[in-house]
């Protein structure tokens, strides 16, 4: 009932193509806005920002520009954090030499610096594939992990290794460093992340989109039909790793504050693909629903039994943690490799022709 | 018996070269794969407008040389001439720039995406809104998605297949998914279409729908088509010239019922007492 197409009819090619064919997605979506931008920076806690709202937003975004790798293209990557390092480690340098650049154009830019890494290291993607291009992305991962630590022009030689957000202010409002109060740092990345969800839908539905998902398919058939696999396969590469490059840098300077290499390493690359893989491949809305899970998922132990009285140390918290986020990958590969993205496209398919369904 | 509709405004496109004068010529091609000779010495050509099969038992080299035509494979010898233009080694790509389509034998479709995106596929050479603009979407790549989406929309409405649009193609029927990827070859507007086994594991019902949109294309559009098949009866049929290839030398170049009646093609085909 809550989903009846009924009256509603496309007449143009344009009406078909629009985002969303049924109205009351568009609905949704303004509700799901509505909470995101008002009700959520009104209602939520200190605590809800840092450890559920913000890092939600950041993961979201790094799993997307993973995604648009791996489930739109097809090439398998597992050297996410280490571009998200390229990021962090871009921005700080481009807002320490020059310190008067906007904050929201020295992330924007230091996507470029990712791209540019992701590129690179996506070139052997040409000649292989599958897990042998994984081993060569995990290549990329361990070489620019090690760039961190030990190019100390990077972190401007601070005797510590680590990379310190300074206070950044535009006007008059602080964005980023230790000042930066939680609501404006939410602002900062849900804008941020709507605008660069709403380009990456728009690619993904239309020529490059094809492309890439022609290229995932059957690459020798993309090339039969006039798809240059070098242009579609790079071009995937500098998308996502500009996504992931913009994620990493916002992780540092609207999260975290401060970073070190080895936040950079393998686990974190492992975090985000395990996000693409419970949302769901090959989908926009599945990185959202991801990240909220495998964020959420450590706080809600961390919180919950304490609220029902039962005594669980942090640490079998900890240990809960793995073993559940552990388990419900396993039964997301074997029962729905599509994710959580899936799961709600057969829902809303069901809700379409309920209650009458034939 | 309704009339199907006509789509004459889907016509291949002008390359310049008159009905009936030579649009492909291969010369003296060979082609070896180690020690295997595939395709030895062959020479043929195919003419504007006509439909051109290419015929031969099992292993006798045919998907080699549509292999060799659209650029997949680089002979050791010899010259492809296309439109004028001499070639031996090209990309694929090229080669669907120029105006060189084909479907595959065992379907080569994009299996995750629907019938419609699949056929817009195929139009991704003749679409140039860069990602500038669709990031944007609305306004030009917009305005450009709907131009393709209308020539997409009439050759779904030719194949009959506005059913299927939003369907994934890896959940639909083997006769459809040949269909769909025939759509797909069709929106590239090509000047030459490479049909491999357009008839392979069809019905009969199946196999007459494809002979007639054959037939259609060839006719209604325009299209030069070279296509490889078994069915005899729909080789002899459809085709206006046949040659045959044995073991990677042709045996024999003309129309139907002179190869159907030559000595070397019976002995290739039935064998010979020994």
């Amino acid at each position: 009932m809550l989903y009846r197409t009924a009256g509603q009819f496309k007449t143009t090619y344009k009406a078909d193509h629009a985002l969303f064919p049924v109205r009351q997605d568009a609905w949704l979506l303004a509700f799901i806005l509505l909470l995101a931008f008002v009700v959520f920076p009104l209602t939520a806690s200190e605590f809800a920002f840092r450890a559920l709202l913000i890092p939600v937003l950041i993961y979201s975004l790094a799993a997307l520009g993973l995604n648009i790798l791996t489930g739109y293209a097809g090439q398998l990557s597992l050297g996410t954090g280490a571009f998200m390092g390229v990021g962090a480690y871009a921005c700080y340098k481009l807002m320490s030499i020059f310190p008067e650049l906007n904050i929201v154009v020295a992330v924007a830019l230091s996507g470029f610096f990712s791209a540019a890494v992701g590129v690179a290291f996506g070139l052997p993607s040409l000649r292989i594939k599958g897990f042998y291009l994984a081993i060569t992305t995990l290549a990329a991962q361990f070489f620019l992990v090690w760039l961190f630590e030990k190019w100390g022009w990077l972190y401007n030689y601070s005797v510590s290794g680590a990379i310190q957000v300074p206070n950044i202010s535009v006007f008059g409002i602080t964005f980023a460093g230790p000042r930066a109060s939680s609501v404006t740092q939410y602002y900062f990345v849900l804008v941020i992340v709507a605008v660069i969800t709403w380009f990456a839908i728009n690619i993904t539905r239309g020529r490059i989109g094809r492309m890439w998902k022609a290229v995932r398919d059957m690459d020798i058939a993309a090339e039969l039909v006039g798809i240059n696999l070098m242009k579609a396969k790079l071009s995937a590469f500098a998308v996502s790793s500009y996504i992931i490059g913009v994620s990493g840098a916002l992780f540092v300077f609207a999260w975290r504050g401060a970073a070190e290499p080895n936040l950079f390493d393998v686990s974190l690359s492992f975090r985000v693909l395990f996000i693409a893989i419970i949302g769901g491949l090959g989908s926009i809305l599945g990185n959202y629903l991801g990240a909220i899970v495998i964020v959420a998922l450590p706080v809600i132990l961390g919180t919950l039994p304490q609220a029902m009285g039962i005594p669980v140390t942090p640490a079998t918290a900890e240990h809960l943690n793995t073993m559940i986020i552990g388990s419900v990958i396993i039964f997301f590969l074997i029962v729905e490799p599509h994710g959580l993205a899936r799961f709600w496209a057969i829902i809303r398919e069901k809700l379409i022709i309920w209650p009458f369904p034939h | 018996m309704n009339q199907r509709p006509d789509h004459t405004q889907l016509t291949a496109p002008d390359d310049g070269i008159a009905k009936g004068a030579v649009l492909l010529e291969v010369r003296n091609v060979s082609l070896a794969f180690g020690g295997v000779k595939a395709i030895t010495d062959i020479s043929f050509d195919v003419r504007k407008g006509e439909i051109r099969a290419i015929i031969g038992p099992n292993g006798a080299g045919k998907t080699s040389m549509l292999n060799v035509i659209n650029g997949f494979y680089t002979p050791q010898q010899g010259t492809i001439i296309f439109r004028g233009i001499e070639r031996r080694a090209m990309k694929p790509h090229h080669a669907v720039r120029q105006g060189i389509a084909r479907t595959f034998q065992n379907v080569a479709l994009f299996k995750g995406m629907s019938t419609l995106e699949n056929i817009m596929a195929g139009r991704s050479v003749m679409m140039k809104r860069g990602i500038g603009w669709q990031m944007l979407w609305h306004g030009p790549a917009l305005a450009e998605e709907i131009e393709h989406r209308e020539k997409v929309e009439e050759i779904i409405d030719f194949l009959e297949i506005q059913h299927i649009r939003h369907i994934p193609v890896g959940k639909l029927p083997y006769g459809l998914q040949k269909r769909v990827e025939l759509g797909r070859a069709l929106a590239m507007e090509p000047s030459l279409l490479l049909l491999d086994e357009p008839m392979a594991g069809m019905n009969l019902e199946e196999k007459e729908d494809m002979s007639r949109f054959i037939i259609d294309v060839n006719q209604q559009r325009g299209t030069t088509i070279a296509l490889i098949e078994h069915d005899m009866g729909v080789v002899m049929d459809l085709s206006d010239r046949v040659v045959v290839l044995d073991y990677g030398k042709k045996i024999a170049d003309g129309p139907p019922d002179e190869v159907k009646n030559d000595q070397a093609v019976i002995d290739a085909y039935l064998g010979v007492p020994h």
